[in-house]
């Protein structure tokens, strides 16, 4: 019998879609699932990686390397984007910058019943600040990402990369 | 405890071509000494995230030096940030923390542990390689030639008189300037930066 590994989204399908769309500086706070991509990153001499205290600076961070002319990514868990709230409003929405968000999607099962009320919320937040975002769950979703960097350079606005499946395929 | 407006005097003098992010309500009166518009900026926004802005700003523009002239009670809303910054080590960073120990626009209620917080301490221990105090005009006028020289990040915490507004926000006197775009939009003509 053979397995068939099941699909899942590569931390290399993310780092590839963040060169492609010449993206500077990885503004971060790293959740339980991504030290692999964190250890990857940090082999990539194109890339400076900007670690945070707490979700709502990523934001600020963001805003002041997008004014310096930088490509920041703002790479962090749903649990924290909440928690940014008057961030996202002050430093991103009222900027008018072009800002791609990845967010990990704690919580979120294409199958069963959703139980964590991180991805409970998820979405509704995201549709109270009418930020747009794709779902990536595996390699064959990563050219979203770079629809969503067209789509805020189009925009001037957020969009968001909800990471279906943190890059480990266990919610399927 | 230090006019705000003295400091701006002082600091004015030594400002070279640094880029200075002013905030909170001492802040208002950089402009009244600034000599440099173009490389003013206003990076306000959410209270407590200009100092995000700021770092992020020094980090895309190392070749520039950065000052930001923060306030405390916006700093306690973000105190992390200390070790954000620390951990970055942006050289060309100085971040200047004037100290009213209240918050004045809404009427002065004191911030937390007013008058016992050590920020030059914190921010010390947080790892800047350089940390000030200061709660005398002449102290820091002696210290701000080095201060402007010395390898950032530096952190300097300066008591300065609080200015309290109590009238409601509808009537309160403001003098028209350079919205935070406009500012940006200035900065980024005079270093000819582009986002496309």
């Amino acid at each position: 019998m053979v397995e068939q590994q099941a699909a899942v989204l590569s931390p290399q399908a993310l780092i590839e879609e963040f060169e492609k769309n010449g993206v500077t500086h990885v503004v971060t706070i790293p959740d339980s699932e991504t030290n692999y991509l964190y250890e990857l990153m940090k082999e990539e001499p194109w890339m400076d990686i900007v670690p945070a205290s707490r979700e709502g600076e990523t934001f600020g961070v963001a805003l002041g390397l997008l004014v310096a002319g930088k490509t920041p990514v703002v790479l962090i868990q749903n649990t924290g984007m909440m928690e940014s709230g008057d961030s996202i409003r002050g430093m991103v929405l009222d900027a008018g910058f072009p800002l791609v968000m990845v967010v990990g999607y704690r919580g979120w099962n294409r199958h069963g019943v959703i139980t964590d009320s991180a991805a409970t919320y998820t979405e509704p937040f995201l549709n109270a600040f009418r930020i747009n975002y794709y779902l990536v769950e595996h390699d064959a979703d990563s050219s979203r990402i770079s629809t969503a960097f067209e789509e805020a350079r189009a925009t001037k606005r957020p969009v968001a990369i909800l990471v279906g499946d943190e890059y480990h395929g266990f919610n399927r | 405890m230090i006019q705000s407006q003295d400091v701006f005097r002082v600091f004015q003098e030594h400002r070279g071509d640094a880029i200075v992010i002013p905030t909170g309500t001492s802040g208002r009166h950089w402009r009244e000494f600034s000599t440099n518009e173009n490389r003013d900026l206003n990076m306000g926004g959410a209270m407590g995230q200009t100092t995000s802005a700021a770092l992020g700003l020094a980090l895309g523009l190392p070749d520039e030096k950065v000052v930001l002239f923060d306030s405390e009670g916006a700093l306690l809303m973000n105190l992390g940030i200390l070790a954000t910054i620390a951990g970055k080590k942006p050289e060309n960073f100085c971040h200047i923390l004037l100290d009213n120990e209240c918050y004045a626009t809404t009427g002065g209620q004191p911030v937390p542990n007013a008058q016992d917080i050590n920020y030059a301490g914190m921010a010390k221990e947080s790892g800047y390689t350089t940390a000030y105090s200061f709660d005398d005009l002449e102290e820091f006028a002696t210290n701000v030639e080095q201060i402007m020289r010395d390898t950032g990040p530096v952190f300097v915490a300066i008591k300065v008189v609080p200015e309290v507004e109590n009238e409601p926000i509808g009537m309160r006197v403001r003098v028209p300037t350079r919205n935070r775009a406009e500012t940006i939009r200035d900065l980024q003509s005079e270093l000819g930066i582009s986002n496309d």
